[in-house]
């Protein structure tokens, strides 16, 4: 196994670029779905959840299956975006697509439990004090969620980082534009250049590891990530 | 300035079925736990939707049933001092008392919060958080804040419960001070006897979630309307009677004959005196008064810092099973200078004491 140095860094670039912008498309996605449900009771609403928590047990091939025919040629969205001139499928929108869509769930779930655990009292002190809804989600509930859709939101830029399955379907292997981290990897293992793979294994190892450290040392110890008025 | 409330609401044990209407003089409300007193405020305060009726305040429809007005929380101008105070952890003192007056500029706001933090006693906290204050200063920054928004009336939920007992004389004060100056309907919910009775001028027994009395403190306390009343108002001794006469009432369950003040009106049902009132006749002479003196031996008792209870059997001495039929309450003092003296005591239960109740 020959240690070939990478000439190619674009996958590094590609993958870091959809995972900040899937991160933060999820995060504002699964930060409104959430306070949106949450306030909700009823029966049909538990449809509603399941139909947000599929991506993340879905296998991504079925993932990215169903989004190639929502975004296909002749599909819903993907005839809509073609009349504004845009195609989706295997450029690099794809592959922030499929990011998002796979990390959503886990972005839905943090924020909501960490919405739900905000003393109620909070938020009716605010409306006695005449605070609107909005207002009352956007200076109170928010801010005391915080560290919960924190550690939602690296939780969401990791998997969106590991993305494999649904982005070679939408996306492809466009070297260059939609070759990401795990794309490049799985390419490299078929043409028999393991060196390759093994970097970019490295590569991804490290940052996953960096990103699941930083949030314990967030959520757990006492991290300058915490604020003021929660240190005790 | 006056808030009417005419509420109905169905509850887990029971319904809420309250009507009162609350003036300009702070009105405590009494009940026991699960009363259904919370809830009340939070109706009130728009945090909960009754199934009937309507509110009103200054002739402002808060919520009416009928005609379907529903004012949200936000549009009510009701203050609301919780519990646990609700304070906002990641705000500053000052951010939590400026959070209500958005609307005003910037100066105004900080001229605003200056006052309310000299008026509540919290001054230079202005920049801590809610974890960095004591239970009482807590206390006073909930309070400055609902204040801040010059509420037409104001509730507050068990204000002094979660306070320590050296804290809690302290914030009576504080209240007292506030109700003085507010001038606008304070309801103060409290389990409290006497929390009930030194903060309100107006008094409003709840229990399971029907007014058991309501109106004046002193008249609720003198001659409660009802058993229930009396018992939640503090009162520890009763016994069933019939009339005898005018005057005088036989005591069924005490073994006696009793005297009482005033004509009787309506048959009565129970006769009650509250502990304090029990009197201990120290030298039976000729002199003393003998209307309502009875014979009485020590079952047991039980001491606090400066008062004991007394359990007492009247006109024999106790049996095996301990039971009493009067408990007495009497200062340490008192309590040493007749200790020693020989049984029967002499219980004088003063005919201005009792207090008849209708069935």
């Amino acid at each position: 196994m020959a240690l070939v140095p990478v000439t190619d860094w674009s996958p590094l670039w590609i993958s870091l670029a959809t995972s900040v912008t899937a991160t933060l498309i999820t995060l504002a996605a699964g930060v409104a779905a959430a306070a949106w449900r949450g306030r909700r009771t009823g029966p049909a609403l538990a449809l509603v959840d399941g139909m947000f928590l599929l991506p993340l047990v879905l296998p991504p091939t079925v993932v990215g299956f169903f989004l190639l025919l929502l975004f296909g040629r002749n599909g819903p969205l993907g005839t809509l975006l073609l009349r504004l001139g845009a195609t989706v499928v295997f450029s690099w929108p794809a592959t922030v697509i499929a990011a998002a869509v796979v990390a959503f769930p886990l972005m839905y779930l943090t924020a909501r439990a960490a919405l739900e655990q905000v003393d109620p009292h909070f938020l009716q002190a605010a409306r006695t004090l005449g605070a609107s809804e909005w207002r009352v989600f956007r200076e109170i509930a928010l801010p005391l969620a915080w560290p919960g859709v924190l550690a939602g939101t690296i939780l969401s830029f990791a998997r969106a980082l590991g993305e494999f399955g649904a982005t070679l379907m939408l996306a492809g292997n466009i070297p260059g534009k939609t070759a990401t981290i795990p794309i490049a990897i799985y390419f490299a293992v078929e043409a028999d250049d393991l060196g390759r793979a093994m970097i970019w294994c490295v590569i991804d190892l490290l940052i996953s590891l960096a990103l699941l450290s930083g949030l314990y040392y967030w959520t757990h110890a006492r991290g300058p990530g915490r604020a003021r008025w929660a240190r005790r | 300035m006056a808030l009417e409330i005419q509420i109905a609401k169905k509850l887990v044990d029971f319904t809420l079925n309250v009507s009162f209407t609350a003036e300009e003089a702070p009105l405590s409300i009494l009940g026991p736990s699960g009363a259904g007193k919370t809830i009340l405020l939070r109706c009130i305060a728009g945090l909960e939707q009754p199934d009937q009726g309507h509110i009103a305040l200054n002739h402002r429809i808060l919520w009416d049933s009928e005609r379907r007005i529903h004012i949200s929380a936000r549009d009510r101008r009701v203050g609301m001092l919780f519990q646990h105070y609700a304070l906002f952890p990641h705000r500053t003192v000052a951010e939590n008392i400026s959070f209500g007056l958005r609307g005003s500029p910037r100066q105004e706001r900080a001229k605003r919060v200056a006052a309310l933090v000299e008026r509540t006693r919290i001054a230079g906290l202005e920049g801590r958080y809610p974890h960095e204050l004591s239970g009482g200063e807590q206390q006073r920054a909930a309070l400055a804040r609902a204040l801040a928004i010059e509420p037409e009336a104001l509730l507050l939920d068990e204000p002094l419960s979660a306070l320590d007992t050296h804290l809690r004389s302290q914030m009576e004060a504080q209240l007292q001070e506030t109700f003085a100056a507010y001038l606008r309907p304070a309801l103060l919910v409290t389990h409290n006897i006497e929390e009930a009775y030194r903060l309100g001028q107006q008094l409003l027994v709840l229990s399971r979630g029907r007014v058991a009395a309501f109106g004046s403190k002193e008249e609720i306390f003198r001659h409660p309307p009802s058993l229930e009343v009396a018992q939640l108002t503090g009162c520890k001794n009763f016994s069933r009677v019939h009339a005898v006469s005018s005057r005088a009432v036989e005591a069924l369950d005490w073994g006696c004959r009793l005297c009482v003040a005033g004509a009787i009106a309506q048959p009565p049902a129970h006769v009650g005196i509250r502990a304090h009132h029990i009197d201990f006749a120290e030298s039976p002479g000729p002199d003393a008064a003998t209307e309502n003196v009875f014979p009485c031996w020590l079952v047991r008792w039980s001491e606090t810092p400066f008062r004991i209870t007394l359990y007492l059997k009247l006109h024999q001495p106790p049996g095996e099973a301990n039971e009493y039929h009067l408990q007495a309450e009497v200062f340490k003092e008192k309590w040493q200078r007749f200790r020693e003296q020989p049984f029967p005591w002499h219980v004088r239960l003063s005919p201005d004491s009792l207090f008849l109740l209708p069935q």
